[in-house]
This record gives C-alpha cells, structure tokens and sequence, in this order.
C-alpha cells in the first residue's frame, strides 16, 4: 500500500508539474544566456569560410565570427561561444526547440522560413546567390546546356527547389540526388555520381577545396537565385532580436565609420565624430534598450572587429576561398551592404 | 451449515476498499486518469508553445506544391506535385527495399545458417566469419561500404561496362531495357496468370495422386513448361506485341530504359546481407533445436540428407525460426531508414527529411512517418504471425 501511494503521487506531481511548467513565464533569452554564461550558436558541420573547425578542432569562418561578436557584445568576450554543427535537414528544428539561441548557418533568408516556421531573419551576413560546379572535362560552359545531367545537392535547402524551378523553366530534364550533409554531397560528386554540384556560389569555392583535385572543375557563369544569408533566432522573445540583429548593424556601421579592432581604444579616448561616439558608447545609452551595457558596441569592435575585417578573414581575397566583396561592400563602396544608424 | 456461512458472511462485511477486484479496477482507472492528463497537457503544451512562436500547424500543407525532384519514383511524380504525393513515393521507395531486401536476407541467411552447420570445414568456416562479420560492424557503416565501394569500383557513364548492348553499368547505377506493350500484350499477361494457376492445380493434383498411388509426378518440370509454354504460344498467336526499348548514351547519361539507381542497390544489399547474418543465427538455433533422433528416424527411413533436411528437419526447425524472423523483418525495414546517409530518397529522407525541412511541420510529420513504421511493422507480424499460426505444432 505504501509503495503504491508513493507511486500515485508521483504521478499526480508529474501532472501537476507539467501543468506548472505551461503556466510559468519563461526567463527572457538574454536572462537565459546570461546565466548559463555562453551563446549557444548553431552552424554548419564544415563549410570553408563561413564556419569550419580547423586541425585544432577550433571553429573558424564568416558565421563563427558572428556567433563571437553576439558573445562579446553580451559578456565583452568573444570566447564564450558554443557550437553545434547542424545539417540543413536539422537547423529549425534545433532552434524552434530551443536546443541553439542563434543559427548562424549560411541560412537563405525566405519568406516561408520567416513567416512559417516560428524564425525571425536579423540581417543579411552575405548576399549571395546559387550557381553550378561541373568538371572541366565534360566541356560544358553554360548552365543552359546542362539537360540530362545527374545533380548532387543538399537536402531541405532552398537550393533544391530552385533547382527544380530552373530546370523546369529551361525545359530542361535532371536527376537530383539529394544528401543530408555538405561532405556527403562532395564526397558523390568527387567520385563521380552526379555530374553537377550545385550550392550557393560561396559554398562552391570552399567545397571545392575539398575535392582531390580542385583544379579539374569549373564554376559556370549563371547565378540562377538570390540567396540572402545571415543568421536567425527563433520568434518569441523580441529583445533577443533586436540584439543579434544590432550587433550586425554595429559591425556594418564601425565599418563604413573607419573604427576597426586596432584603432577602437583610440577613438574611444579621442573620437569628436558623434557616430562613433555613440557607437562606442561614450555618447548616449544605446546599450540600454538592448539591455547591454553602453559599451556593447565597443566590445564587438575590440574583439572580433567590423564588418569588413570579419570578412577579409574568413572569405575575402586573401583567404583560400578568394571571394571579392561584389554585392557585399558597404553601399557606399559599390555593393549593397547598408545598416540603419545607430542614433 | 453456520461454518459454510461465517466466512460468505465475513467477505460481505470485509471494507469495499479492500475487494481486490475494486482495488485493481479502481487502481487501473486512476492510472488511465493521469496517463490521459498528462498526454493532454504534453499535446495542450505543444499547441500553446506552437501558436506563441507563429508555427503553423495543421495538415493542410500536404496539398502545397513540393517543388523538389526525386530521383527514384515508383509511381509519376514531378516538381509540381503535393507534398502528400512526395509522402507516397518516399513510402513505395521504402517498401520497395524493404521487400527485396527481405527477400534476399531469407535466401542468404538461410544457406548461411545451413552451412554453419556443414559437415564440410570450407563451407562451415566461410559462413561463420560471415555471420561474425556482418553482425559485428553497424548497418550504416555496411551501407557507406557498399555505396562507396560500388561507386568507386564503376566508370562514369561513357565508359559504362555493357552486357550484350542491352544492359549497362556505370556510376550511374544499372540501366536495362525497359519492355514496351503493343496491342495484344494484355494475352501474354494473362497467359502468364493461367501458367500460375494451371501450375498449383497441378501441384494439387500431384500430391493427391502421391497419396493414391505412392507415385511421384513431375511438378516442377511440368510448371516449367507451363510458365515458358504458355506465354511463348501466346506471344506467337499474337504476333510479338512486347518489344524492349534498349537504353542509348545521349548527352550526360541513358535516356531509356529502366534505371535502378546506384543508392537502390547499396542499401538493398547492405541491409540484406546485414539481417542475413542475424538469420542465419536463427536458422542454425532452429535447426539445432530439432532433436538429432528425427534426422536418425529419417535415415532410417532411407531418406537421403538433403530430403531429410527439406522433409523433416526444416519443417520443424520453422517453428523456433519464425518468431525471431519477424523481428529481422522488422529491423530490415526500419534500418532502411539510414537511406539518408547516402541520399536514397526513401520515406525519412524525402517526408521527415525534406518535407519537414521546407514546410516546418515537424509535429505532424514525425507523427505521421510513426504511424507509418508502426504500420508495416504490425502488418508484417500479422502477416508472421499468420504463417507462424499454419505451421505450429498441432497438439493432440
């Protein structure tokens, strides 16, 4: 008889618990990721450039620097960052869940995915747009001539389904074979299952270096979509929001003012331009509507840098990955990068 | 007649609480009570959480245009087919493999399990690495294995190996004529059904005549004949209406033909030589379990080895074999599942992969891809079962 009292009333607490976690209120994002004191940042399981860990098992790339930034503007440091790689099959559910606080994946930006799976799109880290890889010896120069041809792509991306609508548009037939990671993707092509890969134009120039021989293949000219990527949190908390999508802008406006991770300690003792005043924080309380500090806007900049170092490092010309700023120069400089002032 | 009284007359006034009838049904209620409370508060809370964070619920998406390519379809689909549409052809995909993959995992792991238990030491040896290979490595690493290997190993479609320049070989899987049916072909369909049917009456009448006479017939010379007679006479009267569309090189790859994707034939052969291996160890655990007396009893009989085996020992041994060839069964079709380690689009990598990707649906998705699995596992133990039930031992 005891055993079975205890037994109901452990059931009738999990009932009642169940019952009392529905009518909590949740602690805000930024009141969560204080106290477990890192970001948890989803990212792609290896993409040259945009996020990729090295032989020191440290992530590196264009979306690791941006989880890096969100963590120094929140703790002023940007160590304090966790990774999970995810595959594009796996990358909502994982943030709807609330398993990553960001999802920093090289992540087309839709209106599907923003209206209709509880995410909310902060900014565009890279424009981009999806192209085709081929061998050289296939002797093939425009996308155009590709009918019949087997294509390797990524499942649950939005590259597959503007596939389809390419080829179905050129009156042209196709065989898709769709795998669930990046390397497996690259692992078919490479021996030859399919004879075209297709990804966004960035994601071809660091696949390709994982070929055997990268110099065999081309990257032909068409670009058949826009592919706006940046990062994504999940609907629900506004604040957390508006801060991811503020460190971006922060990165993007330090860019087009001149302040860099060198020169930030000057221009926080000597800056007389207002911007930059209020972008480190020594003018107005910026910080405050985010619920950071005032200096959130310096921490960014002093350890992860603006914009244009982010990119120089990870995808730039200078990087294996060779890839020229393009669309992705600040709006005054010939591309369409541009963020709201911080005023 | 007060002894008999007293103890009816105790229980009437023994406490309600302590009928053990009450108790148990009482306890049962309660219990049911808080397992419907909790699943309506779990369901309760997946509907507040959805509706806060703006995610769509609901079926409806299965109307919604798919708008992605499948590359093995068992049925006509394109881009611009439903979502619910993309659901039935990653099922059939599965299906597929799990019935041909079924089928070759009884054939080899019945002649696995038999030669483990050969008196030849070549034939013994060689079956029992095999099963402590294949049991001891995982599936998706078998899959990977034979994916690789059997894309490695073949040239790129211009150089694909062709046999008879009817069939051909290449990385891009195996292409083979595909039969085209002109008018008259209905009848060499069904001369093919009459061959069947003429073959099991015959079979029928075969064992009666046994009985009768003690003489054996020709069964299966005479249903050869039948299943290559019919439909050859057939096809004759009606002058040929079946013709083959040989595949041709055009462009990237075949254009004709029926192609069975590279992807079709890892997986298939992966899965079947993997669940072989855990046969094989039921068929040698049935046959041991049949007493070596009835293989002396058939001896004595004057039966040679192989009838001995067929007519006695297996029949037997079946009864200990099938329970635990059901739950094979059922693996082989779930660990078809790990298709999406190398891209063959079956049920979880085309409606729980794909589907779920681009629709966001996952609560219905996954409970409907449950539901499915739950299905075909509970239709092939029926179906076991059934079998199980025909061949058990008929107790007098």
């Amino acid at each position: 008889m005891k055993r079975l009292l205890s037994t109901l009333a452990f059931a009738g607490v999990m009932g009642l618990s169940a019952v009392a976690a529905q009518a909590q209120t949740k602690p805000s994002k930024l009141e969560q990721v204080k106290s477990k004191g890192f970001v948890q940042c989803g990212v792609s399981q290896g993409l040259p450039g945009f996020s990729n860990p090295n032989d020191k098992g440290e992530w590196s790339g264009l979306d690791v620097e941006f989880c890096r930034a969100v963590a120094a503007a929140i703790f002023g440091d940007a160590t304090k960052v966790k990774f999970t790689p995810l595959s594009a099959k796996d990358r909502f559910t994982a943030l709807q869940s609330g398993d990553i606080d960001i999802l920093s994946r090289n992540t087309t930006w839709t209106i599907t995915r923003d209206t209709s799976l509880g995410l909310n799109f902060t900014g565009v880290t890279y424009y981009d747009g999806q192209g085709f890889m081929i061998r050289k010896d296939k002797k093939v120069n425009s996308a155009l001539e590709l009918s019949g041809a087997s294509v390797c792509t990524q499942t649950g991306t939005t590259t597959e389904q503007n596939l389809a609508d390419y080829f179905r548009a050129n009156n042209m037939t196709y065989e898709v074979i769709a795998f669930a990671t990046n390397d497996e993707v690259v692992k078919a092509y490479d021996a030859g299952r399919c004879d075209v890969l297709t990804t966004d134009r960035s994601g071809l120039a660091g696949e390709r270096l994982k070929l055997t021989n990268p110099d065999d293949h081309i990257v032909l000219p068409e670009i058949i979509s826009k592919e706006p990527l940046g990062p994504v949190v999940a609907h629900g908390d506004d604040q957390w929001f508006d801060i991811v999508k503020w460190v971006l802008f922060a990165q993007l406006n330090a860019e087009e003012l001149g302040v860099n991770s060198k020169n930030v300690d000057d221009q926080l003792k000597n800056a007389t331009n207002p911007e930059v005043k209020r972008l480190v924080g020594t003018e107005g309380k910026y910080g405050e509507g985010l619920g950071l500090g005032n200096d959130w806007g310096y921490l960014i900049i002093k350890n992860v840098g603006n914009y244009g170092e982010m990119y120089d490092r990870t995808v730039g010309p200078d990087t294996p990955l060779k890839l020229s700023r393009g669309l992705n120069a600040l709006w005054n400089k010939g591309g369409i990068q541009y963020a709201p002032p911080i005023r | 007649m007060t002894d008999l009284a007293g103890p009816v007359g105790g229980h009437e006034k023994s406490s309600f609480i302590n009928d053990p009838k009450v108790r148990s049904i009482g306890l049962q209620l309660i219990a049911l009570i808080v397992v419907i409370f909790l699943g309506w508060s779990f369901a309760e809370n997946a509907r507040d959480n959805l509706a806060a964070q703006k995610i769509a619920t609901g079926f409806g998406f299965l109307d919604n245009t798919a708008g992605f390519g499948i590359n093995q379809t068992l049925i006509p689909y394109s881009e611009t087919s439903t979502y619910g549409r993309a659901f039935v052809v990653g099922l059939l995909n599965t299906i597929l493999v799990a019935v041909v993959g079924i089928f070759l995992a009884t054939i080899i792991g019945f002649l696995v399990g038999i030669g483990r238990l050969s008196k030849n030491f070549m034939v013994r040896t060689i079956s029992t690495v095999y099963v402590e290979v294949l049991r001891n490595l995982p599936p998706l690493f078998q899959i990977l294995f034979w994916y690789l290997a059997v894309l490695s190993a073949m040239p790129g479609p211009r150089n694909s190996i062709s046999l008879f320049g009817e069939v051909f070989i290449s990385n891009r899987g195996i292409i083979i004529p595909r039969p085209l049916f002109g008018d008259g072909a209905g009848i060499v369909l069904w001369s093919i059904g009459f061959a069947l049917l003429g073959s099991i009456l015959f079979r029928h009448w075969a064992a009666s005549r046994q009985e009768e006479t003690g003489r054996r017939l020709p069964v299966l010379w005479v249903s050869l004949a039948l299943f290559i007679g019919l439909p050859l006479a057939a096809m004759i009267a009606t002058g040929f209406p079946i013709s083959f569309e040989t595949p041709v090189l055009k462009g990237f790859n075949f254009a004709g033909g029926i192609q069975v994707i590279p992807e079709f034939v890892a997986l298939t052969v992966a899965l079947a030589t993997y669940t072989a291996a855990f046969i094989a160890e039921n068929v040698r655990a049935g046959i041991q379990s049949v007493s070596h007396g009835q293989t002396e009893a058939a001896h004595s009989l004057g039966l040679r080895n192989g009838q001995t085996l067929r007519l006695v020992v297996i029949p037997q041994a079946m009864r200990v074999i099938i329970p635990p060839l059901t739950s094979q069964y059922l693996n082989l079709t779930k660990n078809s599942s790990l298709a999406v380690g190398i891209g063959y689009p079956d049920l979880v990598a085309v409606f729980a992969g794909t589907s779920l990707n681009q629709t966001g649906q996952a609560i219905e998705i996954i409970a409907i891809t449950m539901g499915v699995y739950l299905l075909l596992s509970i239709i092939t133990a029926i179906i076991m079962n059934a079998y199980n039930k025909r061949v058990a031992l008929v107790e007098r």
